[in-house]
């Protein structure tokens, strides 16, 4: 059986949670098996977890899980899976993932693969699995060796689709163990899609000149319902904040649009967005390294053709 | 304060992946490796700042051959106490990295075991908590903040669209990413002093593996790109629309 951990994002399953589940329901089609959900704490509306493909959603109540705390959670699906006998364990590749993955794997001592883009595969005899490594410049085919088997799988890997209905709910008997860490404050900025999980991200680099220019940006990503984006020397400036640096050492990012305006395209940023479906690329360099790298090019100044792009949108948009 | 940064040797970064010809190997000829950057910048500059503060050692740990020597050596030039590099000389997976550092670091009562948030050349983010499970410590990945009084630690983390503050009892292990702490140039004094730090080197301990790397593929390249008169946004946006379908 695939196990696969749907995370509550605030309360609620979005994206993250039905990518897991129609992930964990292929690869519990490649081995001939079922597809489980496991939730944590109370959520409503996990019977609806049955439309991405969970045959039955597991779920595990106890004070302990409030707050996020790596170990306890571990010992939370680390039993679960034990009490139902899974033999693959999902979980996203987002910042509770990171700190469960390898926690898991350890508990397990099973072979983990950290941050999948495709579903798995029998190959040569071999469980295989396929990530990016490199930052994206190449994909690793990873054989999983053990009999259970950790996934981590990226986001905006896997188109989301409904096909069942509601799943039944059934709750599990596992005690956590109490917290060794205390949250004391947790602050989500609302508005833009954080940016791991956006589909559309507009970004802008040094050819944006200074902080004070960032409106061309944000309009078109409000235009488009964006999220925003930057590259290293832009926050490296301080011009915004470190968290938007997409590239190499920053956040590897793999949405369906990503438009750049201003960034001349060096390696250590391609690694990290070379994975967008499409890539546009604004920028008044025709030699510009990017447009190698680029579905679609503008050779103008990024403060003529941003303005022009939002209106476009917003032109488009109201049809 | 006793601390032990657990430190990798990556590619550099404008390194161009390339492929052996059967695709199952990365050819390594010509490439320059670096310290990882997360480990080198963040984990490592804050542990320094932390035992500037508050007195203590800093101790390097790599897992890898003797090829590792000089970048080890880098750290101590940044200002590390002394290394420790366990010895392996064939490619192994991230449980077994992680076994080999919580066998080393067992009983000897480091308050607080560093690590980068991932490594930039496999980008797996795992070994932090896998030590951390090991050790039976409590792990926090993606740290942006670190603050430490006496046994008391507070660690900002980074998650999605915003932040958390936790507070914990050291000892911990964590991971760091950028806004932690900024990057330190070595001067000549540190690269001589370097020279002379202990760098111990340890046998390592039998683990099975739990996975194999079978082959790599590069991206599909992409095609010539198509452009776009930038009086003709329109144009553009029904391309987004009607042929790449994103919009």
């Amino acid at each position: 059986m695939v196990l696969v951990y749907a995370e509550a994002t605030n309360g609620e399953f979005k994206k993250v949670a039905h990518e897991v589940i129609v992930y964990g329901k292929q690869t519990a089609d490649v081995l001939g098996t079922e597809c489980h959900a496991l939730v944590l704490g109370d959520a409503p509306g996990a019977e609806g977890l049955g439309k991405y493909g969970a045959a039955k959603v597991h779920r595990i109540s106890s004070p302990h899980l409030e707050g996020f705390d790596a170990a306890v959670y571990t010992v939370a699906i680390t039993e679960a899976a034990k009490q139902l006998g899974a033999t693959v364990i999902v979980v996203p590749h987002n910042s509770t993932g990171k700190n469960i993955t390898g926690r898991l794997a350890a508990r397990l001592e099973a072979g983990s693969v950290a941050g999948a883009n495709a579903v798995p595969m029998m190959k040569d005899g071999y469980f295989t699995v396929t990530k990016p490594v490199f930052s994206g410049k190449a994909f690793a085919d990873v054989q999983v060796l053990t009999d259970v088997k950790v996934i981590s799988l990226a986001g905006n890997s896997i188109p989301v689709t409904e096909a069942g209905g509601d799943a039944p709910v059934v709750e599990l008997s596992v005690e956590p163990p109490a917290p060794k860490t205390k949250v004391i404050n947790h602050q989500v900025a609302t508005g833009r899609t954080p940016l791991p999980e956006a589909e559309l991200v507009v970004s802008g680099g040094r050819g944006l000149k200074g902080p004070e220019n960032w409106a061309v940006i944000e309009d078109l990503a409000d235009a488009l319902g964006a999220t925003t984006a930057c590259s290293r020397p832009v926050a490296d400036s301080d011009w915004r904040p470190h968290h938007e640096h997409v590239g190499q050492t920053g956040v590897a990012i793999r949405p369906n649009l990503y438009i750049a305006a201003g960034i001349s395209g060096a390696i250590q940023h391609l690694a990290g967005v070379n994975n967008s479906k499409t890539i546009v690329v604004i920028n008044k360099d025709p030699d510009a390294p990017f447009f190698k790298a680029a579905d679609y090019g503008v050779v103008g100044d990024l403060f003529d053709v941003l303005p022009r792009l939002t209106e476009a949108v917003k032109k488009y948009k109201g049809q | 304060m006793k601390l032990l940064v657990c430190v990798s040797k990556t590619p550099e970064t404008t390194t161009k992946i390339q492929l052996t010809s059967d695709g199952t190997e990365i050819d390594t000829t010509g490439v320059q490796y670096i310290m990882n950057p997360y480990d080198e910048w963040y984990a490592l500059v804050r542990a320094l700042e932390l035992k500037e503060a508050a007195g203590g050692t800093v101790t390097i740990l790599n897992v890898g051959p003797a090829d590792n020597d000089p970048v080890i050596r880098k750290g101590l030039a940044i200002g590390a106490d002394d290394a420790v590099r366990i010895d392996v000389t064939e490619e192994k997976d991230s449980l077994f990295t992680a076994r080999q550092i919580a066998e080393f670091a067992r009983g000897k009562d480091f308050d607080l075991i560093l690590f980068g948030k991932e490594t930039i050349s496999y980008n797996g983010s795992e070994v932090g908590a896998m030590v951390a499970e090991f050790l039976d410590l409590p792990y926090v990945g993606d740290a942006i903040g670190l603050e430490v009084e006496g046994t008391q630690a507070t660690v900002t983390r980074d998650i999605e669209g915003g932040d958390e503050v936790i507070e914990v009892q050291t000892p911990i292990a964590l991971s760091a990413a950028k806004g932690m702490a900024e990057q330190r140039i070595p001067n000549m004094r540190g690269i001589m002093m370097a020279k002379r730090k202990p760098l111990e080197v340890v046998q390592a301990v039998d683990f099975p593996d739990t996975t194999r790397v079978a082959s790599y593929q590069k991206p599909a390249e992409k095609g010539s790109v198509k452009l776009i008169e930038p009086d003709n946004m329109d144009e553009l946006v029904r391309l987004l629309h009607e042929e790449a379908k994103v919009i």
